[in-house]
């Protein structure tokens, strides 16, 4: 093996790994905490990824992917875009440990998505080709400014895939779309999206509560507990003086 | 240059099920070992505690645990005429990482395969006659019996601490358990877990039916229990984080619950993590390991001596070492020549997508475990009349439920839109009263001409080596089988009173982005004759004595069932024969 490929591969690991050494275990177990083991948690503030234009686009269309009605905050409200705004800004917005190597030669469906872009570049063109497009056939208007039954129009024609965009794939960007923003309605809150666990009370989930030996035998009841997260429920955790 | 380590016994290559397994068995043995594994050592306490193990987004939807794509893929197509493209993100199934392998993140459903399923090619040509079987076909008898494998499947059961019902011991058929098995020695070491509402009331629908049906044999603890080494285990909570997570509640056997904490007390094992088995080092003969090379994590290559390589990593990284290796020779099906890559299968699995009256109904689908279900077996294997079928093979089939986590687990019935108020509504109303099985239909895949691996000519890893390409695609026999089996899954859900059934067939072509299972089976396939298998009947290499290859990778051809069971009895059983015969005489066990 030649020393470029050592140098790329050190690199490669310092990156994406969080052990970084190799250890010899003999007689005796590491029991040191895995360094990057616990989560990290999401924090309100400013966009991290999106513009402000960018934003205002995504917490309409989050709105309309996930709208919302009397009992139930929609997508904007539950903080999906404050989800996908980290969510693109982390890992999963750079593709880390995706295999990204080339060439991308477009398949078949069933071999699975080859395109190059990163999903960050996916949302970063889409958004700017659908500013595009909305403004050249709504009179000047960006998707935010639009009614919502026209945002609904708009995002039909992106599903069906009769509105098609320039510099990248319209449908694709859809599809991420169908993936992104019910996971941030339904993951646990310290990812930023279902804030105030709105996904979960919707549907009775309880989130984490772990120990379910006192109600597996209580057929057809429905279980009564509200929902706990990853960090736990404000109204278990003392506010500060 | 790689820098040379001093000589061990044995160096074993991946520390999951077998690895773990046989590191202790030949640590009992008196023999210094060693253990190169991939990915970074895991503990139960520090690396997955229940307060935030149960992260959706993090495990399922992110893969923590697994391995990376980056790290190596493989390439994927239908046919030899197609082009090969990188499995860029995973999708069909979902290669392990670090230590404790995929026994981290199993389900723990622990299954026997048939006694008839070891001596297939025997067995149905006897039954329906050699025409019976498509003529491209390839399957084979295993070389071992169930019977011999027998007491390696109680050993590995005992290890686990496996709940269950069993069905058949001695011969004596058993009220409540699945009357189709092989015998057994003895009982389950623990019961069968509790049933939740859904399965308890698909067991009653399948009774009601004619069927046998029995719990799902599980690794996740019924009740509190100490192993034979010594290990404890705690109870099962049924939080529904075990498939693809880690339990923090060591309540899922795992090599991290039951074999790593002795084994690690062993005063002539050593294991190295981080580190990547690159290639099987042989002699100038061609006949003889000398050990083998990896990398560790700061890109230094590493040369590790030993008397006695044991390959233990996932099914196809087994047969891309011994493909890059140059051990054994490559399988070419145009000449239907070479034993490396052939035989390679998958699985056949489909599910029954269940509605019911949410005013009538609440299934609480959160209350679960991974391995917590009925099932039943009437249409597994050979278990009924293929002849007015037209296929062979089949698979078990059961509501076994592992989780309601709402990234994954919200149902909507078919014709609902993707998105928007009406979908909200349908999530709604139909989370707490819908059934969508984990496992549904767990349909065998048995192996093809042209199903196989070899070395992709285009696509490279971070090393530079080329990546593994599969060649893979569904024959009209597991079309028509799972059509059958999903038919027939069906039928038990209209039973239990669903007001709406949606059939989710499995189809052609194969699809590499739709998760299945992680059952990878073939490509290493052990046998009793050397130009059509790869491994003798003790997974000794043919060309290599001093090579032994563990793992789902010998299959001849993939059973009905999740293979660890099968995978951890075969290590027992290799582990025996290394201990009683080979090292008395260190050489070739099987004169082919």
């Amino acid at each position: 093996m030649q020393r470029r490929t050592f140098l790329t591969l050190a690199a490669w690991l310092v990156g994406t790994t969080s052990l970084t050494r190799a250890t010899v275990i003999h007689n005796r177990v590491p029991w040191a905490p895995h360094p990057n083991s616990a989560p990290e948690m999401v924090r309100p503030g400013p966009w991290q990824f999106f513009t402000l234009d960018e934003a205002r686009a995504m917490e309409a269309i989050v709105d309309r992917i996930i709208p919302p009605d009397p009992e139930t905050p929609g997508g904007k409200i539950a903080g999906c875009a404050v989800f996908i705004d980290r969510q693109l800004k982390g890992p999963y917005g750079s593709n880390q440990g995706h295999y990204t190597l080339g060439p991308h030669t477009k398949g078949t469906q069933e071999q699975g998505p080859q395109s190059a872009l990163t999903h960050a570049e996916l949302y970063r063109n889409a958004l700017a080709a659908l500013d595009k497009h909305c403004k050249s056939t709504q009179a000047g208007k960006s998707f935010a400014e639009l009614e919502a039954a026209a945002q609904d129009d708009v995002l039909r024609k992106l599903e069906s895939g009769e509105v098609k965009f320039e510099t990248v794939d319209a449908k694709g960007f859809f599809s991420a779309l169908l993936k992104d923003v019910p996971e941030g309605f339904f993951a646990d809150p310290i990812h930023g999206g279902n804030i105030d666990m709105v996904g979960w009370k919707m549907i009775g989930f309880p989130g984490i509560r772990y120990d379910y030996r006192d109600w597996v035998n209580r057929h057809n009841e429905r279980y009564p507990h509200p929902p706990v997260s990853i960090a736990g429920r404000a109204d278990w955790t003392p506010a500060k003086s | 240059m790689a820098r040379k380590l001093p000589r061990k016994d044995v160096v074993i290559v991946g520390l999951g099920w077998t690895g773990s397994i046989m590191a202790y068995e030949l640590a009992d043995a008196g023999l210094d070992l060693i253990a190169i594994e991939r990915g970074p050592w895991r503990n139960t306490a520090t690396d997955y505690p229940p307060g935030y193990a149960a992260d959706e987004l993090r495990y399922r939807i992110r893969h923590e645990l697994f391995l990376s794509p980056s790290q190596t893929t493989f390439t994927f197509r239908h046919k030899m005429s197609e082009a090969a493209l990188p499995i860029r993100s995973w999708g069909a199934f979902m290669p392990p990482n670090g230590v404790g392998g995929g026994g981290v993140h199993w389900n723990a459903e622990t299954w026997r395969f048939l006694p008839s399923d070891f001596v297939l090619k025997t067995h149905l040509t006897e039954r329906y006659g050699v025409n019976f079987l498509p003529e491209d076909m390839t399957i084979q008898d295993w070389g071992v019996t169930y019977d011999e494998l027998e007491p390696h499947y109680d050993k590995f059961e005992y290890l686990c601490g496996t709940s269950g019902q069993a069905g058949n011991i001695k011969g004596t058929i058993m009220d409540g358990g699945n009357p189709f098995e092989g015998p057994r020695a003895r009982a389950y070491p623990n019961p069968p877990q509790d049933q939740p509402f859904g399965h308890a009331l698909f067991g009653k629908a399948a009774r009601d039916l004619g069927y046998k049906p029995f719990p799902q044999p599980s690794g996740n603890m019924s009740r509190p229990y100490q192993n034979p080494l010594g290990v404890r285990l705690g109870p099962c909570t049924y939080c529904g984080f075990c498939e693809w997570f880690g339990c923090g509640n060591y309540s899922k056997a795992s090599p991290q619950t039951t074999v790593l904490p002795a084994l690690v007390r062993k005063p002539n094992f050593t294991a190295r993590d981080n580190s990547e088995v690159t290639r099987i080092n042989v002699d100038s003969s061609g006949k003889r390991a000398t050990g083998v090379t990896f990398v560790d994590a700061a890109g230094d290559e590493w040369e590790q001596p030993a008397d006695l390589v044991v390959l233990s990593a996932y099914t196809i990284f087994n047969v891309q070492l011994l493909l890059l290796s140059g051990i054994g020779k490559a399988y070419d099906p145009a000449a239907n020549t070479g034993v490396i890559g052939r035989n390679f299968t998958h699985q056949t699995t489909s599910d029954v997508v269940s509605f019911f009256d949410p005013a009538k109904f609440v299934f609480n689908p959160f209350i679960a475990s991974g391995a917590i279900g009925m099932c039943i077996d009437e249409f597994n294997g050979d278990n009924f009349d293929h002849g007015p079928h037209g296929f062979v093979g089949g698979g078990y089939m059961g509501h076994v439920q592992t989780n309601g986590r709402p990234i994954e687990t919200t149902p909507v019935p078919p014709g609902t839109p993707l998105w928007g108020a009406a979908w909200k509504k349908a999530v709604k109303e139909n989370y707490q009263s819908a059934i969508k099985p984990g496992t549904g239909v767990h349909g065998s895949m048995y192996s093809y001409r042209d199903v196989y691996v070899d070395l992709d000519p285009a696509y490279k890893d971070r090393f530079n080596r080329p990546l593994v390409r599969i060649t893979m695609d569904f024959h009209d026999n597991e079309i028509k089988q799972n059509k059958f089996l999903t038919d027939k899954f069906a039928e038990i859900f209209q039973a239990m009173g669903a007001k709406q059934v949606h059939k989710e067939y499995r189809k052609a072509p194969y699809d590499i982005t739709k998760y299945q299972t992680t059952h990878l089976c073939g490509g290493a396939i052990m046998g009793s004759d050397p130009t059509t298998s790869a491994l003798n009947r003790f997974l000794q290499s043919w060309d290599v004595p001093n090579l032994f290859v563990l793992g789902a990778s010998a299959f001849p051809q993939n059973a009905g069932y999740n293979p660890t069971g099968t995978v951890a009895a075969l290590a027992y059983w290799t582990a025996d024969a290394i201990r009683s015969k080979y090292l008395k005489n260190p050489g070739q066990l099987i004169n082919a």
